[in-house]
């Protein structure tokens, strides 16, 4: 983010009045209102292969870039491939790559429409995404307000198993279990943004559970408390923590998010490090206000879709782990 | 002694060459790591088997000597 501060005063609101998130507080994806009910997000996110078998990579790494839409309560339209792809690697290969992230973007109800790809010894593939979403339902990191229940969507431990798996360290059902997290689309996100008004929402990614949160804590002007107990870990993630398996990620955002970060003496290293471990196309983290609770639940129950309260939003700042 | 060089190698390969080695019973087991990520997860591990560890700069990378 660093690199980023220069460019932060040079497309300011005041300039650009219809730039609804940018670069000034920077969050899941850009947000450009068109007219009175078109705002546009754009997002891309591309990645080294996480899994060994082309077609399911590509469609994880499709799920993981449209995730950024959905994170602002927007729907996917458009998306562009971005690959790298060294010039030995057989085209079925990169085919099924292509193809994997094509049905994901078609399962989101969105099209593929072109794309760029160059050499590169190491892999690496993902997608530009466009979507839309009504300007007065945009969600972002600074909606959470004190007395809102945080809700996440999908468990901890995607980082972790499938770095486990890079070295043969992991058990397949362990790793099955994990792809299948990946693979699934956060598209309740724009649902509940659009039909309960919610205002809060971010996915955990690459700075983790806790590093996200301080991020929606920091731009809401709030305290996160999270209960440890209560957040949902995938199989196996906790054994892999207790032989300390983790990804130099984890380190390096304890290293970094630990300053704003409070834990109970009472949580172990180990569980509070795979809270600090990078998570791939993870669940959507939502502050649902009080009063909204209750008919939130419910449509997620219709809906099928898997939740797990597991905190609250208070006064104050930074991060509380219980 | 048990020598475990997990230099230029990323996390958890350090870790589970570590293990590996500690597995084999045989102690002290010095390991060589180039990163101060991979020297604090050597380092956990180790202590939380309830293990020694000892932890030399050597030049820009780290040695760590592990005893029971």
């Amino acid at each position: 983010m660093q690199v980023l501060r220069p460019l932060q005063g040079m497309f300011t609101r005041a300039d650009y009045p219809n730039l609804l998130v940018g670069l000034e507080v920077s969050d899941d994806a850009a947000v450009y209102q068109i007219n009175d009910d078109v705002a546009i997000v754009q997002t891309i996110d591309f990645f080294t292969p996480i899994v060994d078998d082309p077609y399911t990579y590509g469609a994880i790494a499709a799920a993981n870039a449209m995730s950024d839409v959905y994170a602002m309560g927007g729907e996917v339209v458009l998306a562009l491939n971005i690959a790298c792809f060294p010039a030995n690697l057989p085209p079925a290969v990169i085919t099924e790559i292509l193809r994997g992230g094509a049905e994901k973007v078609r399962e989101a109800g969105g099209v593929v429409a072109g794309g760029h790809t160059v050499d590169d010894p190491e892999p690496k593939y993902g997608l530009s995404v466009m979507g839309i979403v009504h300007p007065q339902h945009v969600a972002t990191k600074a909606g959470a307000r004190p007395g809102d229940v945080l809700l996440l969507t999908k468990p901890i431990g995607t980082g972790l198993i499938t770095t486990a798996a890079k070295s043969d360290v992991a058990d397949a059902t362990h790793l099955q279990a994990a792809i299948d997290s990946m693979l699934q689309l956060n598209r309740i996100g724009a649902r509940l943004a659009s039909q309960f008004d919610l205002k809060a929402m971010t996915d955990i990614t690459g700075f983790s559970l806790l590093g996200h949160a301080q991020e929606m804590a920091e731009h809401s002007g709030v305290c996160l408390r999270i209960h440890a107990e209560q957040v949902p870990l995938l199989p196996g993630a906790r054994d892999y923590a207790e032989n300390w398996l983790f990804p130099g990620g984890s380190r390096r955002n304890a290293d970094h998010f630990g300053q704003w970060v409070k834990a109970s003496p009472r949580i172990s290293e180990e569980l509070l490090m795979l809270f600090y471990t990078p998570e791939t196309s993870g669940g959507l983290l939502i502050a649902v206000p009080q009063g909204k609770l209750a008919e939130v639940e419910a449509f997620l129950r219709k809906k099928g879709q898997r939740y797990w309260i597991v905190g609250e939003v208070e006064a104050g700042t930074g991060i509380e782990v219980d | 002694m048990k020598v475990v060089d997990a230099r230029g190698l990323s996390c958890p390969q350090p870790v589970i060459l570590t293990r590996n080695a500690m597995q084999t019973g045989e102690f002290p087991i010095e390991v060589l790591v180039d990163t101060v990520t991979s020297r604090e997860n050597v380092r956990r591990m180790a202590e939380k088997s309830g293990l020694q560890v000892r932890v030399e700069t050597v030049g820009d990378e780290f040695k760590l000597i592990i005893t029971k």
